[in-house]
């Protein structure tokens, strides 16, 4: 516990450490299967094809670097938020322990082929279990600390931080349902059409209550104390917050455009998706009008940036988002490289420059230092941008000529290309968006050698420095 | 009533919840009622056998949905793609209704397997399986050699009782000493085989005239060459003298019922249709190509 503030920071100092970890295999393993794309040679089986690791990437990414980063950031956030130090950070600090566990886990059983194949939600019941006790003990350390706060009023981030867990909580245990036939084998507890809307109602909501409200608590936190103005408008804050929980449950659906789930559960999908444009540029806005004298801010200061760029590839993927959930347009890039394009804007473009951007702004307080090299972290920032476009821009064209090559028919009405003949002219963009990945794996590395010599200067120096602006 | 909720985190969980569960009733539990109705149940679709399903477990443990749709959408180039000949061939919700998880997937890098199976033999699928380069030379399929290691059957009967599935001791029994690969290609060969879209597709008839407009045409022979190396010899040999497939060197049929068989493949002898993959044109450049070998003897 910090003396002077009465804070505990040490669990968001674990949590970022560990996050930071799981992101670079994420993104390690993301460069792997690029290439095992291009090259199949590549695929070692058993362990190691595109098949099995594929899994691994996705949930390093989404609840190792993803997750992980969060619950580092909420404990800050909120200890801050409520003036009042963690309710129980014993708990956290096992917590912390838990994560680690699962995570590892969670890497080792999917290696080992123990999948319940649903998308984002793969690991098999036992760990399942242990990721309920973990979001448990985590939801009721934050709920108990804002229960115990000494400030009245809850600021915007606390509630997206209490959506986020109350809406995590009920998608998983609902889509996790399953029959267990040993530890390592289950089945789901619903069948074929079924199974595939309950599944989008949690793929889709993952999106939501895992990489739309906790940056957003992030963003609203952290982004005001980086510029020092306050948010624009906490009225459209508050307004974009609740039409953004009630229509996203409603839209997952626009995954199963064109499949045997009813038509009017889809036609919803389309509709609510095509709405939810509105309270995500909410937030957009919030953030641009928040800037509104402030812009020089961006030359200035590093940071504002990333927020910037953040907040910008959040409202390129709201838009093109509800795009992709218009039938017709569905029917023409689903089952593409567009979607994956799509996803890693979202993925490496908002969630992750939001995250640097908070760790950036942490690491130098907690370690009462200064950041090694601002340089540095613009190499990163660049790096990071351009790695992403190339893997985003390159996956959207390779998607639209395959499907436009798909979708081709003579004049007789059979089909122009074979199936092969639309898979061969892939391999030039995926020689690209690999070595987009490997752009942004550089960036990675720029990153984490410029964390790990500022908190070494933090711990050596003997007398530490206060940052300006600590919290 | 916004402001009230700013101070008072139970309040504003209650309301969070109230929120959240709006859309999920009505997009996510009310469809139950409707989603494997009795009524769209399809004859013809029956519970996976243990061989299959242990087949499908492997499918699932290797992750093949990453790569692999099984939906066939009500779009023209889909159903011409994956449920060739058929007008309607396209996904039904009954044909899912034993499979727990279900296999969609997101993405095709590889076809969509929905109505794979009975499309080849299963001599193509053990070839492929083991080295997907010699069936389809540039794909990027990864090698799964390894699936012909002995399947594990310890657990058969249970995974059977747990899915509500009717089997027989027999059954169980035919399980032990299969391979793996043997469970996998039994689940493929399953796969849109129980519904009837094949049989309608089979009895539409080939309309126009089979005539073979490139004929004694020099540049077809050239490009049928090359088309005949892509998606023929690996069952029919380079040199047309059969492995998988039959001996197209001695084959004395005529153009236009070898056109037909191309076109519409053949279920009795594992031909798979090419009409949608190659269309006419190309079709009867293979044709001409295959003739002008047997003039050469």
């Amino acid at each position: 516990m910090d003396i002077e503030t009465g804070y505990s920071d040490e669990v968001t100092k674990g949590f970022l450490t560990w996050s930071i970890i799981w992101g670079l295999v994420a993104v390690l393993v993301g460069v792997l299967i690029s290439f095992q794309l291009i090259f199949p040679q590549l695929n070692f089986p058993p362990f190691l094809t595109y098949g099995r690791l594929r899994p691994i990437h996705t949930n390093a990414a989404i609840f190792g670097w993803g997750i992980g980063s969060f619950m580092a950031m909420f404990y800050y956030i909120t200890q801050r938020l409520t003036r009042s130090p963690i309710w129980s950070p014993g708990l956290a600090r096992f917590q912390l322990w838990l994560f680690n566990l699962v995570i590892i886990l969670a890497a080792v059983t999917l290696a080992m082929g123990f999948n319940q194949s649903k998308e984002y939600a793969e690991l098999e019941w036992p760990v399942d279990i242990l990721v309920v006790i973990l979001w448990v003990i985590f939801a009721v350390n934050i709920f108990m600390t804002i229960m115990k706060r000494k400030e009245e009023q809850m600021y915007i981030s606390l509630w997206y931080i209490i959506a986020t867990l109350v809406g995590v909580a009920v998608l998983y245990l609902v889509n996790n349902a399953s029959i267990p036939v040993s530890l390592s084998k289950s089945y789901s507890a619903f069948a074929g059409a079924n199974d595939a809307n309950v599944q989008w109602w949690y793929g889709h909501n993952a999106v939501a209550m895992v990489l739309t409200t906790p940056p957003l608590a992030i963003f609203y936190y952290f982004f005001p104390k980086t510029t020092g103005v306050p948010i624009y408008s906490h009225r459209m804050g508050i307004i974009a917050f609740w039409s953004l929980i009630f229509m996203y449950l409603w839209t997952g659906a626009h995954h199963l455009l064109w499949t045997p789930v009813p038509d009017w559960v889809q036609t919803l999908a389309m509709a609510f998706s095509l709405v939810l444009i509105a309270p995500s540029w909410a937030s957009v806005f919030n953030g641009y009008f928040s800037m509104n004298g402030q812009w020089h801010q961006m030359r200035e200061n590093f940071l504002v940036k990333f927020f910037i760029f953040g907040i910008t590839f959040y409202g390129l993927q709201t838009l093109q988002g509800p795009a992709q959930a218009v039938r017709t347009f569905s029917a023409f890039i689903h089952y593409t490289d567009w979607v994956p394009g799509h996803v890693h804007m979202g993925a490496l473009g908002w969630v992750s420059l939001i995250l640097f951007a908070g760790i950036y702004y942490l690491v130098p307080r907690l370690y009462h230092t200064q950041l090694y090299s601002v340089k540095l972290a613009n190499a990163h920032f660049w790096l990071a941008v351009i790695g992403q476009l190339i893997y985003s821009i390159s996956m959207w064209i390779a998607g639209v000529q395959q499907a436009a090559m798909l979708h081709a028919v003579n004049p007789d009405g059979s089909l122009h290309y074979s199936f092969m003949e639309t898979l061969t002219e892939l391999y030039p963009y995926w020689h690209m968006r690999a070595g987009g990945g490997v752009i942004y794996l550089v960036s990675l590395f720029i990153f984490i050698f410029n964390i790990i010599k500022t908190v070494q200067s933090g711990s050596a120096g003997a007398a530490p420095v206060r940052a300006t602006g600590a919290a | 009533m916004l402001n009230l909720l700013e101070k008072k985190p139970i309040l504003l969980l209650l309301a969070a919840v109230v929120v959240i569960m709006i859309g999920t009733t009505v997009t996510m539990i009310a469809p139950f009622k409707w989603i494997n109705d009795p009524s769209l149940k399809i004859a013809g679709v029956k519970p996976y056998t243990p061989l299959q399903l242990e087949g499908r477990d492997i499918y699932i443990r290797e992750g093949c949905n990453n790569c692999h749709t099984q939906t066939v959408r009500p779009l023209v180039a889909d159903v011409a793609r994956y449920a060739p000949g058929s007008t309607d061939g396209y996904s039904k919700v009954g044909e899912f209704v034993y499979d727990q998880p279900h296999l969609w997937g997101s993405r095709r890098t590889g076809p969509d397997l929905a109505r794979i199976g009975g499309k080849y033999p299963d001599a193509w699928h053990n070839k492929h399986m083991e080295e997907p380069r010699s069936m389809v030379p540039k794909s990027n399929m990864p090698a799964y050699a390894f699936l012909k290691q002995p399947l594990d059957t310890s657990l058969t009967e249970k995974k059977m009782k747990a899915l509500g599935f009717p089997y027989t001791p027999a059954e169980l029994e035919a399980v032990k000493g299969k391979t793996e690969m043997d469970a996998m290609v039994a689940y493929l060969q399953k796969l849109g085989n129980d519904i009837p879209w094949r049989k309608a597709a089979a009895a539409a008839p080939l309309v126009g005239e089979l005539k073979n407009p490139s004929a004694g045409n020099a540049a077809a022979v050239t490009d049928g060459k090359k088309l005949y190396e892509e998606n023929c010899a690996q069952c029919h040999g380079a040199d047309l003298k059969g492995d998988i497939g039959v001996a197209l060197a001695e084959l004395t049929k005529p153009e236009a019922e070898l056109f037909s068989t191309v076109y519409q493949g053949m279920e009795r002898l594992g031909m798979p249709a090419f009409g949608d993959a190659l269309g006419k044109e190309k079709i009867w450049k293979v044709i001409t190509y295959i003739s002008s070998r047997k003039g050469q003897k």
